[in-house]
């Protein structure tokens, strides 16, 4: 084999650094996994708009369902599957309860290297820090 | 043996355009979701808003009342370049609210007087017909000249479109407007800022119509003077604008062009 | 094919690298606009559009031009047009290829752009901009790549694509027609709100073009084995001479019912740019030596013997592009926002950033322009070397 020597080395150096998951000690370096906190209110609440598991998967596309609703359709009233009648507004509902931006929020949207632009405009909550 | 490279690399296209339309006509062309859950609650009772600005009854204060709430509500910065301003409602003087209107023997009281321009949420709006994402359109229920700013990628045609002016764009963040002129931005934690890049304009507030409240310059108006700014529904016949309109002479901007504006002036 | 355009001299890489730089530096200039949006330019909230738009329009008139070559050959057998058809068809390329690129920049919001497809609206004229570019652009590419190759093999390109060329004649002139229209649809600017602006669009388009395209055949001349032709160049000398006649005749038709109507919102534009308004005249230099390049042009294209003379032709075309570009580039934009629609005026003039980033835009296009035309006169000169 042409140039055997190179090539071996470089499949040797290739297939450990693919083997990085499998490293002893990696947790060490990873990043820590997200704990979101809830605020008193939100645990008050015990449940927010919709049910938690569906919540942690589809708030995205609920918020975007929301947001057409709102604007492009006019209708700023939302029926949970619960029944409660919530206002639609990210600000004034979602955020009333989870006021706590960078605990709750930011703790998953950092890990997994999320950055949703609606607080270009919308307006975070002031946090007591 | 084996395919040609040629070959393998029109396959390989070919697949991909495939793919990449398969995936997208699917999005395309899924049935929209049918949201149970979305509940319709009535927004407003008007189908045609608009609004009569009686000015025998504005002064200079009103106008800059009216202003400052507006603004204030909708957290519209100030900015120091005048190139850069954002007004979603402004004063201008006559000659320039009604270039066509104006001669040279004016009378006096309007000579040297100021207006109060807004959005005139047409009847036959040039900027929605423009809009290339439909990120600003006519709603149909109540008439609102809507802007999505979810939506609008900052193209500006709208601007060009508007023979009135009254659209203004976000050239810098408007968060990081000058801090001196802006002391307590957000002036309104419950309604949102915009970004940088997106047009912006007057909405008619759409959400305190939806909560059964005024616009913010017609109650700020009425609070100082009653009757200065009079806000309804142009398709009801016995609604306060239609008397105005039924009994006074008004006068609108720019009516040869045929947007059918709905800001009326008593003068 | 495109191995070609890796195999150079060193003036030809030269020149890439400059392209290369000139991006490099412009595109920094770009992260400023991108991160602190648009008030790094000129433009206010009067004079909404600028620079950018205006180069686009000016380009767009440089890629429908490509049909003044296609056309002649591919419509009437005219064949000494054969050795140049597919220079004019990259031109286009490189054109379109610009013209997408100064929206891009042009818009506040351009990671968004793709919401011009994702939320089609027949309605608005820019939809359609975008349609037709993009199409054309993939026809020039596809008609440009395939008659090329096929040259290249001393065969007949394939049959399918003779309905491509067929349509891309019609397009060419769509382009531009759908260019003018997002401006002459607009109710309140009445420097633009003419029906002749599309008219005059294709004849500012079709002296233009040609023009540049001449200058380009030039060049290759120069540096290249590769001759264009002394006949084909005359041939499209005799085009821009028509172009520019009728651009010029439309631009005194439109200041005769301007001036003789004497309407306010019709004369004002035209007394900003040549005269000034108000105290504002930064542009009044700028138009008059468009009028005086642009008679130069026409004296001395429209006389036989200073067209033929390749010396006065040379500066005939380059008359023509100082004039068209200034007219398109400068007084279009900034003359159909000034004086407003509240009778105002709001001055405006592209800042560095500004002016960096069209160059950038600029170095693309000569850079893709560069790399097509390097393929093309390679095939050429080998075919040429082989026959």
């Amino acid at each position: 084999m042409y140039d055997g020597w190179k090539i071996l080395v470089g499949l040797i150096i290739g297939v450990v650094l693919l083997a990085y998951p499998f490293w002893p000690d990696t947790e060490k370096w990873a990043a820590k996994t997200p704990e979101p906190e809830l605020t008193a209110k939100a645990q008050e609440a015990k449940v927010c708009v919709e049910p938690k598991s569906y919540i942690k998967t589809e708030h995205m596309k609920l918020l975007d369902q929301w947001r057409d609703s709102v604007v492009r359709e006019g209708i700023r009233q939302y029926e949970s599957s619960t029944g409660k009648i919530y206002d639609i507004s990210l600000q004034n509902t979602c955020m009333e309860c989870h006021s706590n931006k960078s605990k709750f929020c930011d703790q998953c949207h950092d890990y997994a290297g999320v950055d949703p632009f609606c607080w270009e405009c919308h307006i975070e909550p002031e946090e007591s820090m | 043996m084996g395919i040609k490279r040629r070959d393998f690399l029109r396959l390989a296209g070919l697949s991909t355009l495939i793919g990449l339309a398969g995936k997208t006509s699917f999005k395309w062309l899924a049935p929209g979701q049918v949201e149970a859950s979305i509940k319709e609650a009535p927004l407003t009772a008007g189908t045609k808003w608009g609004m009569v600005v009686d000015m025998t009854k504005m002064d200079e204060h009103v106008m800059d009342k009216c202003i400052q709430a507006c603004h204030r509500t909708h957290n519209v910065p100030k900015i120091e370049n005048p190139k850069h301003e954002i007004k979603w409602i402004w004063k201008e003087a006559y000659e320039h609210t009604f270039p066509g209107q104006h001669h040279d023997y004016a009378a006096e009281e309007y000579e040297h007087r100021d207006f109060l321009l807004l959005c005139n949420h047409c009847t036959n709006p040039p900027c929605c017909r423009v809009c290339p994402t439909k990120a600003t359109w006519k709603r149909e229920q109540d008439g609102i000249v809507m802007m999505d700013q979810h939506r609008c990628i900052g193209c500006r045609f709208c601007m060009a479109a508007c023979p009135y002016g009254v659209r203004s764009f976000n050239w810098g963040d408007p968060r990081k407007a000058d801090e001196t002129l802006n002391p307590d931005f957000p002036t309104n934690p419950e309604y949102p800022t915009r970004a940088v890049g997106v047009v912006e304009k007057c909405n008619f507030c759409a959400e305190r119509l939806a909560k059964g409240q005024y616009p913010a310059c017609v109650e700020a108006a009425n609070e100082i003077k009653k009757g200065a700014l009079t806000f309804g529904d142009l398709d009801a016949p016995d609604s306060e604008v239609r008397e105005l309109l039924h009994e006074h002479y008004t006068i609108i901007r720019k009516p040869e062009l045929g947007t059918g504006p709905n800001i009326y002036y008593i003068v | 094919m495109l191995e070609k355009a890796i195999q150079g001299s060193r003036i030809y890489w030269g020149w890439v690298v400059i392209l290369l730089g000139l991006i490099g530096i412009g595109f920094l200039f770009y992260l400023t606009q991108y991160f602190e949006g648009l008030k790094v330019t000129g433009m206010s909230r009067d004079v909404s559009w600028g620079f950018y738009i205006a180069q686009l329009t000016y380009l767009v008139g440089v890629a429908a031009s490509g049909v003044m070559v296609v056309l002649p050959f591919y419509l009437h057998d005219y064949k000494a047009f054969g050795r140049i058809t597919i220079l004019g068809e990259f031109v286009a390329i490189a054109a379109v290829v610009m013209c997408m690129l100064f929206v891009v920049v042009d818009l506040g919001k351009p990671m968004r752009g793709l919401n011009i497809m994702l939320y089609p609206r027949p309605n608005s004229i820019l939809f359609w901009d975008f349609l037709v570019l993009s199409t054309y652009m993939l026809l020039n590419l596809v008609i440009g790549w395939n008659v090329l190759s096929s040259e290249r093999k001393g065969i007949h390109y394939p049959g399918w694509v003779k309905p491509l060329i067929y349509i891309s004649i019609p397009w060419a002139f769509s382009i531009h027609t759908v260019t003018a229209f997002l401006y002459s649809g607009l109710p309140g600017r009445h420097y633009w709100l003419t029906a002749i602006l599309a008219a005059r669009f294709l004849a500012s388009a079709f002296c233009s073009g040609p023009a540049l395209l001449i200058l380009l055949c030039m060049i290759v001349r120069k540096f290249t084995r590769f001759d264009p032709g002394t006949k084909q160049m005359g041939t499209l000398a005799i085009i821009v001479t028509y172009a520019m006649i009728l651009n010029v005749f439309f631009f005194f038709l439109e200041v005769f019912t301007a001036f003789y109507s004497q309407i306010p919102s019709h004369m004002v534009h035209f007394q900003f740019l040549f005269a000034g308004y108000e105290g504002y005249g930064r542009l009044v230099p700028w138009m008059w030596t468009a009028a005086f390049f642009a008679l130069v042009s026409l004296i001395l294209l429209i006389n036989p013997t200073t067209r033929k003379n390749e010396g006065t032709m040379m500066v005939g075309c380059v008359a023509v592009v100082i004039a068209t570009w200034i007219d398109k580039g400068l007084g279009l934009l900034i003359g159909g926002f000034t004086p407003n629609t509240f009778e105002r005026v709001t001055d405006y003039w592209p800042t560095l950033t500004e002016f960096m980033i069209s160059v950038m835009v600029w170095a693309i296009g000569l850079f893709v322009l560069t790399i097509l035309f390097k393929v093309a006169i390679s095939v050429k000169e080998e075919v040429e070397g082989v026959r």
